[in-house]
This record gives structure tokens, C-alpha cells and sequence, in this order.
């Protein structure tokens, strides 16, 4: 290809369409009360991780939602699974779950 | 001429409970309704929120109540003018000029001419009356009456469907700052009712706020989501363009990852607000009682809801601003009593 000194931006809109949410609907097997998030934050406000990384509860919620997997295992492991984000939750999500949960089958869905 | 107890201008479910409050304690009442029928925009829908309750069922019950109460209607008729009469020393009585030119007079008038759909061609950017894909949450409701939501486009996968919230409401734009209320838990019934008819459609819901502030809207936007697995997304949608298959693309930014979206679906739901009719907005100007919008102002919206700035008119219903329909027929009622003791005190 003839390298023309410059390269094209990749795309950073989210696209529903060609979005792969087979991650998203297994876990939404595993943990049902993940279905009823309505991104509020408040785990990300209590998270302990959260103090000293730019890790977020919610931020792993809405890429898992969107079928955005790229940066997930690795945002994923900051967790410290304490469990505080599931007690604050208004909506009862299964926060904890979520993430062991998710870490799983990210593991499995990356051998795929 | 025969002076009547109330003439009650507008034969909606307002119009129609107080119209029956006030025959049940013996008061004579007139009721105008500019359609051949009495209903109003009830007649449009077929499920109420939150409970599925049949459009059809409370509208019965109204109409049972008119049938077994002596009372005039003039329906087909809309009224050309409402004024204090003139005559000398009769100036606390109202005269109502009708449709066919005819006087008519009473000692008190109620107000129940309501509210009329946004009209969603005039926010160009979503296409409205441009992609046959493009539907408002009135034509849905239609839709959902008979059973069959019609997909224009002609792709062959599961239909992806998406809801667009606050068309015509909250939005400087088209001079509308304040929310219609109805439409957000409008939305979630109407996307559970099309996951019930399309088990297998995305059903997507573009929200700025979700407001679900009455008795069982925050357990019925729970379901949609655990039950029904409709998708909330946090954005308004920016813009609609179409594509080569007779789809339509949406912009929007989903503001919970701050990161821009873009979905193809097949049908868009536009859930429009409400503003005042075009009888309300004539009344409420011609009387100078009129709020911001066009919507009658109250007396007291705390203590003097039903009153108005004028002695013997009344208002009631979504002629006022907006509300669903408990609150309308409740509405109603507190009018019929003060209407009452406005009568009773002035023998």
C-alpha cells in the first residue's frame, strides 16, 4: 500500500449494529439482576479501586452493554472484589458477580 | 331564555366526570364536544400506564354515568365564542356562542378543552413525515390497537425498534420548557407491549432523563428491563438519516461511556409531548388567563386549582397543563365541587 504520510482515525462512535453482544447475553444468564442497571454511579462512588485507579463499576457495566470488549480484561482485574458496590446498589445488581462473572467469560470469549 | 346550572366546554374524560358529578347533585348541565363523539383523545388508546388498563373500560364507565344522567349534549359543535354576558345586572352569568351561532347561557362555564399532540414534523432533524420508519408514539398506540406493528423497511432480520423520549418537550427549540410528563412511562408500557407482539425485536429506548415519578412507573421501567430486556440509553438522538435498505440510522451520544452511538433500526417510535388544543390556546388567550404556553393558568395552582381569574369559569383537566388520566378524572371531581359550592352559594 502507498504510504501517503498520514493514516485515517479509527471510528470512536459506538455501533449498535455491528456490535457482538454475546458476551452481554451470556452474562446477563449468569447474573439476571445485571439487566437492571440504570447507571447511576453509586458503585463506582464507593468502589475502594476506584480511589486510586480510573477504574468504574459502571464504566465496566455500560462497555459489557455495548459489546466493547478491547479494554474490558484489563479494566476487569483492577476490581479488588470487595463487594461494597453491591451493597449500595439501588437496583440490587449483583455488582460482584458481575465482575467475577464477566472476568470469566472475557477469558474464555479472548480463546474464542 | 333558560339559564343552565354549567355549560362545560369539551367532552373529554374531564368534560364527561364532571359533567356527571354535577347531574348526580341535581345541577343542569350543557356539554360541548367539537368531535361527533364524547371520549376525547381516550378514544386514540388502547392500554393505559402503568397497568395495562383498557383505554375502552374507563371509557365505558364515563359513558354508562352520561347515559344514566339527564344531561344536554351538543356534540359536532365547537363553540365561536364564551364572554361575561352583557346584559345589565346580569354580569355574573356567561353566555357561550356555539358552533351554529346559537346563544346559550349559564350561571357557570368549565373549561375541559384539553391538550393536543406535539406535532413532530417540526423537529425536521428526526424525519418525521419524511421515512415512512419514523412513527409517533399515537400512531403506535394505533398500531398496538390492532395487533400488528407495521416494519416499513424491508430487511428480513428481527426487528430493531427504537423509542426517541421528549420530542416537543423540554426542548427551548420549539419553545416547549417543560416536561409533558406521560411520555416516559408512555414509552416503557409501549415497549413492553411491542416486545410482547415481536418477542424477538430490540427495543431500544433514548432517554435525557427517565421521569418515573407516579405509582408503579419505577416498577414497571424495572420490568421492561429484567422481564423484557428493553435497552435504555442515556442520549438524546441528534439526528435521523436513512439508508439504502429503508432503514434509518440514529446519532446520538451515549453520555454514561461519553462516547458518540450509532444504531440502524427499522422503526423509530417518536413519543411526543403535549401542548395546549387549539381551543384551549384561544380560550385561555381571549379571557387573558393564559400561562407561557397557551395552557389556562389557575387561580391558585395550591389552593384555588379548579377557579379561575374570572368569577363562575372553571377549569379542569389537561387544559390546565399536563396530566394522565387519574389526575384528570380526579381533577374533575374537585371541579364539580367547587363548581357545586359556587352554585349553592349564589342562590
Amino acid at each position: 500500500m502507498i504510504n501517503f504520510g498520514y493514516t485515517l482515525n479509527k471510528s470512536g462512535a459506538i455501533n449498535l449494529v455491528e456490535a457482538d453482544l454475546s458476551l452481554y447475553n451470556d452474562l446477563m444468564k449468569k447474573v439476571p439482576s445485571f439487566a437492571r442497571c440504570i447507571g447511576c454511579g453509586g458503585c463506582a462512588a464507593t468502589c475502594a479501586a476506584r480511589q486510586h485507579t480510573d477504574f468504574s463499576v459502571l464504566k465496566c457495566n455500560m462497555l459489557i452493554r455495548r459489546g466493547e470488549y478491547d479494554t474490558l480484561s484489563k479494566e476487569l482485574n483492577k476490581c479488588m472484589l470487595c463487594g461494597k458496590c453491591s451493597l449500595v446498589c439501588p437496583r440490587n445488581v449483583n455488582t460482584r458477580a458481575m465482575i467475577i462473572q464477566a472476568r470469566l467469560l472475557v477469558n474464555s470469549f479472548s480463546k474464542r | 331564555m333558560n339559564i343552565v346550572d354549567c355549560i362545560i366546554i369539551g367532552g373529554g374524560p374531564a368534560g364527561m366526570e364532571a359533567a356527571n358529578r354535577l347531574t348526580d347533585q341535581g345541577f343542569q348541565v350543557l356539554l360541548f364536544e367539537k368531535e361527533p363523539e364524547l371520549g376525547g383523545k381516550l378514544r386514540q388508546w388502547d392500554k393505559l400506564f402503568p397497568d395495562f388498563t383498557l383505554a375502552q373500560d374507563i371509557l365505558k364507565m364515563l359513558n354508562d354515568n352520561i347515559a344514566s344522567n339527564k344531561l344536554e349534549i351538543k356534540t359536532g359543535n365547537t363553540i365561536r365564542e364564551l364572554r361575561q354576558s352583557t346584559d345589565e345586572g346580569n354580569s355574573k352569568e356567561w353566555e357561550v356562542i356555539d358552533g351554529n351561532g346559537e346563544s346559550h347561557r349559564a350561571r357557570t362555564v368549565l373549561i375541559t378543552t384539553g391538550f393536543d399532540f406535539f406535532d413532530a414534523t417540526r423537529k425536521e432533524e428526526y424525519g418525521y413525515g419524511i421515512y415512512p420508519n419514523v412513527i409517533t408514539s399515537v400512531e403506535l398506540e394505533e398500531q398496538l390497537k390492532n395487533g400488528k406493528i407495521e416494519i416499513a423497511s424491508n430487511s428480513k432480520n428481527d426487528p430493531n425498534i427504537a423509542f426517541i423520549q421528549c420530542v416537543g418537550s423540554r426542548d427551548e427549540k420549539v419553545g416547549n420548557h417543560y416536561c409533558s410528563r406521560n411520555c416516559c412511562i408512555c414509552a416503557v408500557k409501549q415497549a413492553i407491549e411491542v416486545k410482547e407482539l415481536l418477542p424477538q425485536s430490540e427495543v431500544t429506548c433514548y432517554y435525557m432523563d427517565l421521569r418515573m415519578f407516579g405509582q408503579s412507573y419505577e416498577e414497571l421501567y424495572r420490568k421492561a428491563q429484567q422481564e423484557f430486556r428493553v435497552n435504555f440509553i442515556r442520549g438524546r438522538v441528534s439526528e435521523i438519516s436513512p439508508t439504502l435498505e429503508n432503514r434509518v440510522i440514529l446519532k446520538a451520544e451515549d453520555t454514561l461511556l461519553s462516547r458518540p452511538i450509532r444504531a440502524t433500526v427499522d422503526l423509530v417510535v417518536l413519543m411526543v409531548g403535549m401542548e395546549p388544543s387549539e381551543t384551549t390556546a384561544q380560550l385561555s388567550k381571549s379571557l387573558n388567563m393564559s400561562d407561557p404556553y397557551g395552557y389556562i393558568a389557575s387561580k391558585n395552582s395550591y389552593t384555588a386549582d379548579n377557579e379561575t381569574q374570572h368569577k363562575g369559569l372553571f377549569v379542569a383537566g389537561t387544559a390546565k397543563r399536563q396530566l394522565a388520566i387519574p389526575d384528570v378524572i380526579r381533577d374533575a371531581d374537585a371541579a364539580a365541587f367547587t363548581i357545586a359550592k359556587h352554585l349553592k352559594n349564589g342562590k
